[in-house]
């Protein structure tokens, strides 16, 4: 990429400019490190020590106290019993959800690839639309449908919702790996005697591994993380865990204890962490599948 | 639950020739039904549902009187919506602005052959892995005038550093543009740098032949060709915007009074918690209008490119 012929006159030069960017770089680096070290530090401070210290100042001693209020008794509105319920209840909803969606998402995307009939393209533009309409334009219509089927403030109605708006992200997803696979493999299966679900289970799903993951990581992160959906549609008793963490914030009876929402905070965060620790190439895929098309 | 639809699919069609040709041929639409279905009703239909609500005078029920324009006029004559609207036009500028420099300066450092690149952009990207709601909370706590920042610096020897915004009506709205650019400038960053990575060596080359800078190629050479990745970018981060409600709920509430509301809390409050269904509803409306304006032109020139192609 460097011109040598200019790269060895200007090489003083160079060593400025490559101390610069890594400079620039850094400082980077630490605007997004921070808040996650300062919520860390918070939590394992006690009300004293973050009362008269500051951001960054270290606890003397750690002190886990505060993580385990968090998690089993601190105050979410109108119970005690700290965060851990919720977020069993994301596990709840979020596991069927994911699971659903990315099944039929792999269908779709397999029928608007390799199976196109009439209108199938034109469908797959309608469902391109539910991927980026504002939500607040359904809520009060779905209110209602949950209400009529009997499924409002359950399990099963969130479930439900996030099936229904996470279809059409997952079909597309699926539509665009699919789209690499020639249809000429399809059919001459077909002339075999291939059916189209043998087809799918013998020939499609077992090159389909990677996309799996994506698109499985990509639902997990956005069902665990949503919120609208959440507060909107959940009784008390199912709330995911980002309402119940919103509620420990904004609920203070007596002093306002920082330790325990930061700790509850990272408590909330890990699980999509430790997706994005563990499997960060897919996760990037993930983002970058629905605008850089490939 | 893959092996069972399979067997059951395969079951059926060996059951004779004339069934499995009908059966084949309408299989693809057969699975296809549930999602037609499920979009039909649940995206067009409630559209048009709230659309229509939009037109009644419905308050706490949903109520079919219809009163035309009615709860437009009123929403547009609302104070509330009118500073939710100007926060979301400030909120969204900043926040896109600043989101595409920082995406753009950060992608082509890090495409200097940096040493521990790996590292660098796990650390730049991982706050989009994380809940808004996580994101508010840590940044109430990092903006909070009494224990956060401003008394950090006071400590570090900074005796007259003043940051307030977090209670300042007048400066809160840009209290959510720094957390939501702390969340998503990372993603910008990782889409650019995707495209970097795909720009063709032998332009670059060529370009160097001709004695072009580093500074002069990526200026007129590499940064043009990835505007398709600008647009994508562009349209990501304003449907971030329109949609902020989480961020909001978080970091201010809406507060000190309604001074940091976006269009998606009014909307919220308005529907659920005022019983105002018919001017929640316009707004839904307003939302989707401003979301349309910015889709469909990308949607259209998205297609129209793959059909070229």
């Amino acid at each position: 990429m460097h011109n040598q012929a200019i790269g060895r006159k200007t090489s003083a030069m160079d060593k400025v400019w490559r101390v610069a960017l890594y400079a620039v770089l850094l400082i980077a680096a630490a605007f997004y490190l921070m808040p996650f070290l300062v919520m860390l530090i918070t939590s394992l401070k006690d009300v004293e020590e973050i009362r008269t210290g500051n951001l960054l100042s270290l606890p003397a001693s750690l002190n886990f106290d505060s993580w385990s209020k968090a998690w089993s008794s601190a105050c979410t509105g109108s119970s005690c019993e700290g965060i851990s319920p919720f977020f069993m209840n994301s596990f709840l909803i979020v596991i069927p959800a994911v699971l659903i969606s990315t099944l039929l998402g792999a269908i779709n995307g397999y029928v608007i690839s390799l199976w196109k009939f009439r209108g199938s393209d034109l469908f797959f533009a309608a469902l391109l639309v539910g991927c980026f309409i504002p939500f607040q334009v359904i809520l009060l219509p779905m209110a209602q449908t949950l209400g009529w089927l009997g499924i409002a403030n359950t399990t099963s109605g969130l479930v439900f919702v996030h099936v229904v708006y996470g279809v059409a992200f997952t079909t597309l997803f699926f539509r665009n790996f699919y789209q690499s696979i020639p249809g000429e493999l399809v059919k001459a299966a077909r002339l075999d005697g291939a059916g189209f679900f043998t087809i799918f289970y013998r020939i499609i799903l077992p090159v389909s591994t990677p996309i799996i993951v994506v698109t499985i990581i990509w639902q997990f992160t956005q069902i665990w993380n949503d919120f609208l959906f959440g507060v909107a549609f959940s009784g008390f008793d199912t709330q995911p865990v980002t309402v119940a963490l919103n509620n420990l914030v904004n609920t203070s009876f007596g002093g306002k204890e920082y330790n325990v929402d930061m700790a509850a905070a990272i408590i909330a965060a890990l699980p999509t962490l430790a997706v994005y620790v563990f499997a960060g190439k897919y996760f990037v895929r993930g983002l970058t599948a629905g605008a850089v098309k490939g | 639950m893959n092996t069972k639809a399979a067997n059951s699919g395969s079951g059926q069609t060996q059951s004779g020739r004339p069934a499995r040709r009908s059966l084949a041929d309408w299989m693809p639409k057969i699975v296809m039904a549930p999602t037609m279905i499920i979009t039909l009703v649940c995206i067009y239909g409630y559209m048009i549902w709230t659309a229509v609500l939009s037109f009644t005078g419905s308050r706490m029920l949903p109520s079919y009187n219809f009163v035309g324009f009615e709860q437009y006029e009123r929403l547009f004559n609302n104070d509330r919506w009118i500073v939710a609207l100007t926060n979301l036009g400030v909120f969204g500028g900043l926040f896109i602005a600043i989101c595409l420099f920082l995406g753009v300066t950060l992608a082509v450092f890090l495409d200097q052959k940096i040493r521990a690149e790996g590292a660098i952009r796990t650390i730049y990207l991982y706050p989009m892995a994380i809940s808004f709601i996580v994101t508010g909370t840590a940044w109430k706590w990092l903006l909070n005038p009494t224990n956060g920042l401003e008394k950090m610096m006071v400590d570090f020897g900074f005796v007259n550093f003043k940051f307030d915004w977090l209670i300042n009506p007048d400066m809160v709205v840009y209290c959510l543009v720094i957390a939501a650019v702390w969340q998503a400038s990372g993603f910008v960053m990782a889409l650019f740098l995707a495209g970097l990575r795909g720009v063709d060596g032998d332009l670059i080359k060529a370009a160097h032949l001709d004695g072009a800078s580093t500074f002069t190629t990526y200026r007129r050479i590499i940064l043009p060709s990835l505007k398709p990745v600008f647009f994508s970018a562009l349209v990501i981060l304003s449907h971030i915007a329109i949609k902020s409600f989480d961020l909001v709920a978080a970091l201010t509430n809406g507060g000190p009074g309604y001074s940091s509301d976006l269009p998606a809390n009014f909307m919220y409050t308005y529907t659920f918690t005022r019983s105002q269904i018919g001017l929640g509803s316009a707004s839904a409306m307003v939302m989707l209008g401003c979301v349309l304006a910015i889709l469909v032109p990308y949607l259209y020139s998205e297609l129209r490119g793959e059909r070229h192609a």
